[in-house]
């Protein structure tokens, strides 16, 4: 679900790196990253890159960033510690937390696994990019009314997998919602109100369960 | 005495979160966010051996790696290693790749010792391998007995005996420990990832040997803590030595694998119990031996003891005979740290599958076994009530009753969470501007809990303003000092410091201003003619608008795949109590994220080490298991409002009889106990009879 497939991220998916490779990688393997270059410049196969830093253009949130970043950059160290839009959040840094969930053309990616460069040619959309002028999101404003953030850090995460929910599916079920965050985590246990904003941004208007009791 | 308004505006009403904009927006800038002019990063080496020692550390390659600024040891000469995971060396560099490549760089000359204990089950032996050299990993433990427990069993009518046990749980916060640290001759200044910014400052003040004043603590936000962010770490020091190595700010954040290893985890617990009833029901004999393990952190003293691995015992009830040994056991992992109500979670589990095992021995219904046993009448009367709610006579069945291969079943528990009490020494101040802005500034941070929201619904209430209208500062050591976030001690401690400066604030701007209430709409107009001087109000904690302990109870129904081994869990539903209630729609998130935290540890959560490697075996989130919103079973939150009991803290109690409450209700399904958690499919199975039972743990 979090994949957009390697046909739309341009030259440097890593299926083609890795039949790039070839054979003349194998016998490189355990010797250094720059003779891994060497060979397959020699092998001329696909044009590539680093292991120095590269030119990499990335469309983020409207705007154009141009970053000098090694290949083996993430986009998610790319947003947080070569610009300024650290809203994306680092939880694993290996695929299995969501915090670091943006938007790519609308589809939900972990930034934390995917290579800057293969994020280049797609709308990249993160958490700071969603209100305009100042004016919330109804998903912002949602997680804002019932409370679906305790210390926050899973937030965006949450934000970009609901908005992306939203925009393919307007009208969501309580199980497309919890399908929809499947792959994020929140460790304050925030999970019943993210649910609760979820539904409330589409429309559904939901009631708190809590009664107050004056003993 | 002061009291607490009667009629309440916004005092136990529902508020927004007041810095949510900033965290739905990503404009809140963590502790892992913060890019100072010209920062590096930085980060550690840790130990591959369980046990070694270190000869030599040789970080001249690392150096070399080019966009590294900084190297350092964690300390000069020879030095022993006591877990896998243990720090060894950290570096900075200008980018997380060239820091990569550094720690490969290192070169450790160590003797790795192939003498070693990760399971507490084989380091309380007499001959199992020392953790401390000279000192035995479990100290034999001193009972303490009240009553006459051999005799009182013989007049029991029923008794029964059992042997639960409770993993490691790691706290895993979204956010994972670090700070930012710059250290220049100015002094330092920690971005710290913390729910305690006075302690960083003095702990980094203490080790790095420079004055209180000139070490200065920021935590604008921070992404949970759950008691394992207190101090400033061995990982805070490094920072701060990398920096002043680099002479450039150092961001060091752990990974989530670090965060695994070495900052903290609840210890586990082995609890053997033996509990007698009379025929009516009432308790009258206990005894029981436990023991767990709290890493390295147990067996640092004299021997054995320490940690936090005791347990208060037998828990809530009232137990005339009552015998129990407990011990601490050292082993070779990283040491327990506080987790939220340390301690309780699992006496809970333990006491409460005893009291279900004991009720249907008796034939009793738990609820009404409870009733009989419980000396606290405000949690008699939460029981009654989250009965009601829950349906529980018309739910109950006999254990393993329940027809089909999905069988269903209901289970309770109580919570008690008698540390809490507020921090007499909170301060805080409010600057009230002649433009009627006002700001108030306390030294405390807020860890996701709604300390800054709380705080702006006390002013607001107190000085008839809008919460919007309050600014709200906190996480500063500049600001006057207020406790850490622990002990769920920080609303109680907030709440009458606000009350203090607010009624200091208005007896003072109505003098200046000669207006009988300042209140409400007249406050724009008496803050004007304070001239051009903005008033400054300074308050401290005042007696007799909090108190503690709280309660509280829960009720669980589950569903239970005989097939599978499955445990989903359908409903809860939760009776707390917290004195007066400030913010009803934060402290519900609250009780959620207590309830959720507690599933985790009664069916996923466990730290898994190999014993004959003496590694973390799941250091990541694929394979340790948190509650994701699917498993989160629909909750229903009641809440005893009690005004007249002043403020108490709820973070901790939410938290204390979930595991225990799912447990019954697995128990009452399948009609057999399964005594040790997390309740996996593999243990439900075995516990059926279906598999095999894995190693048995005696």
């Amino acid at each position: 679900m979090k994949n957009p497939g390697p046909e739309k991220l341009g030259a440097h998916s890593r299926r083609t790196f890795l039949k790039s490779l070839g054979t003349a990688a194998v016998t490189a393997a355990a010797a250094r990253a720059q003779s891994v270059a060497a060979e397959l410049e020699k092998a001329g196969a696909e044009k590539t890159f680093g292991p120095g830093a590269v030119p990499v253009t990335l469309k983020v949130n409207g705007k154009t960033l141009k970053l000098k970043l090694e290949p083996r950059v993430t986009l998610l160290d790319a947003l947080r510690n070569y610009s300024s839009l650290t809203g994306a959040k680092e939880g694993c840094d290996r695929a299995a937390c969501g915090a670091c969930t943006v938007l790519l053309d609308d589809l939900p990616v972990y930034s934390c696994q995917k290579l800057a460069i293969e994020a280049q040619g797609c709308e990249i959309t993160t958490v700071e990019g969603l209100a305009k002028n100042g004016k919330l999101t109804k998903v912002q404003q949602a997680f804002w009314d019932e409370d679906a953030l305790q210390c926050g850090y899973c937030t965006p995460g949450f934000i970009m997998s609901v908005t992306a929910l939203l925009k393919k599916n307007p009208h969501p079920t309580a199980d497309e919602v919890k399908h929809a965050c499947a792959g994020n985590l929140c460790r304050c246990g925030t999970h019943p109100h993210i649910l609760q904003a979820a539904l409330q941004a589409a429309g559904v208007n939901a009631t708190s369960k809590t009664e107050v009791i004056y003993a | 005495m002061p009291s607490w308004p009667a009629q309440t505006k916004y005092i136990s009403q529902s508020t927004p979160r007041v810095d949510a904009v900033a965290k739905v927006t990503g404009k809140a800038r963590y502790s892992s966010d913060i890019q100072a002019d010209g920062w590096l990063y930085g980060m550690i080496l840790r130990s591959k051996w369980p046990a070694a020692k270190i000869l030599e550390i040789n970080l001249d390659k690392a150096r070399q790696i080019p966009g590294i600024k900084a190297a350092v040891k964690v300390r000069d000469g020879e030095f022993n290693i006591r877990f896998y995971g243990e720090e060894i060396a950290a570096v900075a560099g200008t980018t997380k790749q060239a820091c990569l490549d550094a720690l490969r760089a290192i070169e450790v000359k160590a003797e790795p010792r192939q003498e070693f204990a990760v399971n507490e089950n084989e380091a309380r032996k007499d001959d199992a391998p020392q953790v401390w050299a000279g000192r035995p990993n479990a100290s034999p433990g001193r009972p303490r007995e009240r009553g006459n427990v051999d005799q009182a069993f013989g007049e029991c009518a029923a008794v029964i005996e059992g042997f639960y046990s409770t993993p490691v749980q790691i706290h895993h916060p979204m956010e994972t420990h670090g700070n930012t640290v710059s250290w220049t001759d100015e002094g330092v200044t920690a971005w710290s990832s913390t729910q305690g910014i006075s302690s960083v400052r003095d702990g980094l003040a203490g080790t790095l040997q420079l004055d209180q004043s000139k070490v200065h603590v920021v935590t604008d936000f921070m992404g949970g803590g759950f008691g394992a962010k207190f101090g400033a770490g061995v990982e805070g020091v490094l920072a701060a030595q990398l920096s002043r190595q680099a002479k450039a700010p150092v961001r060091l954040m752990l990974t989530r694998f670090d965060q695994a290893l070495a900052v903290g985890n609840r210890p586990s617990s082995f609890q053997k119990i033996k509990m007698g009833a009379k025929a009516d029901g009432t308790l009258h004999a206990f005894d029981a031996e436990n023991y767990g393990t709290a890493g390295i952190g147990a067996g640092g003293d004299a021997g054995g003891g320490g940690g936090g691995a005791a347990l208060t015992m037998p828990y809530l009830y009232r137990v005339p005979n009552t015998r129990v040994k407990q011990s601490s056991v050292a082993v070779n992992a990283g040491s327990a740290r506080a987790f939220r109500a340390p301690g309780n979670p699992p006496a809970s589990y333990g006491m409460e599958s005893a009291m279900d095992d004991l009720a249907v021995k008796l034939g009793m219904d738990p609820v009404e076994f409870r009733l009989k046993n419980d000396p606290v009448e405000i949690r008699r009367r939460e029981f009654q009530i989250g009965a009601e709610k829950f349906g529980w006579k018309e739910k109950y069945q006999k254990p393993g009753s329940s027809p089909g291969f999905v069988k269903t079943g209901i289970g309770c528990a109580g919570a008690a969470w008698p540390a809490g009490g507020p921090s007499r020494q909170t301060q805080g101040e409010a600057q009230i501007n002649p433009d009627g802005s006002v700001e108030f500034r306390l030294g405390v941070q807020d860890i996701g809990t709604g300390t800054k929201t709380v705080i702006a619904v006390v002013a607001a209430e107190m000085l008839g303003l809008k919460p919007e209208q309050i600014t709200v500062k906190v996480g500063d050591t500049d600001f006057p000092p207020g406790p850490g976030s622990g002990g769920s001690t920080t609303c109680a401690s907030i709440s009458p410091t606000v009350y203090d400066i607010c009624t200091k604030a208005l007896q003072q701007l109505q003098t200046r201003a000669g207006i009988a209430d300042a209140r409400g709409e007249n406050w724009f107009a008496a803050c004007k003619k304070l001239g051009v001087t903005p008033l400054v109000v300074h308050g401290n904690w005042i007696e007799g608008l909090s108190s503690n302990p709280a309660y509280g109870v829960q009720f669980a129904e589950v569903a239970v795949d005989t097939e599978t081994g499955l445990v989903t869990v359908k409903k809860i539903v939760a009776v707390h109590d917290c004195g007066l209630i400030i913010d009803t729609l934060t402290l519900e998130s609250q009780v959620n994220g207590g309830i959720i935290m507690g599933m985790g540890y009664a069916l996923y959560e466990e730290r898994v080490m190999d014993d004959l490697s003496g590694v973390v075996l799941n250091p990541n989130f694929e394979t340790y298991k948190l509650p994701g919103i699917a498993d989160v079973p629909d909750i229903k939150v009641v809440l005893l409002n009690m005004p007249e009991r002043g403020v108490i803290g709820i973070g901790e109690p939410a938290t204390v009889p979930t595991a225990a409450a799912i447990a019954n209700a697995v128990a009452n399904a399948i009609g057999i106990r399964v005594s040790s958690l997390p309740i996996t499919p593999a243990k439900v199975l075995a516990a059926l009879g279906k598999v095999p039972a894995p190693n048995k743990e005696t």
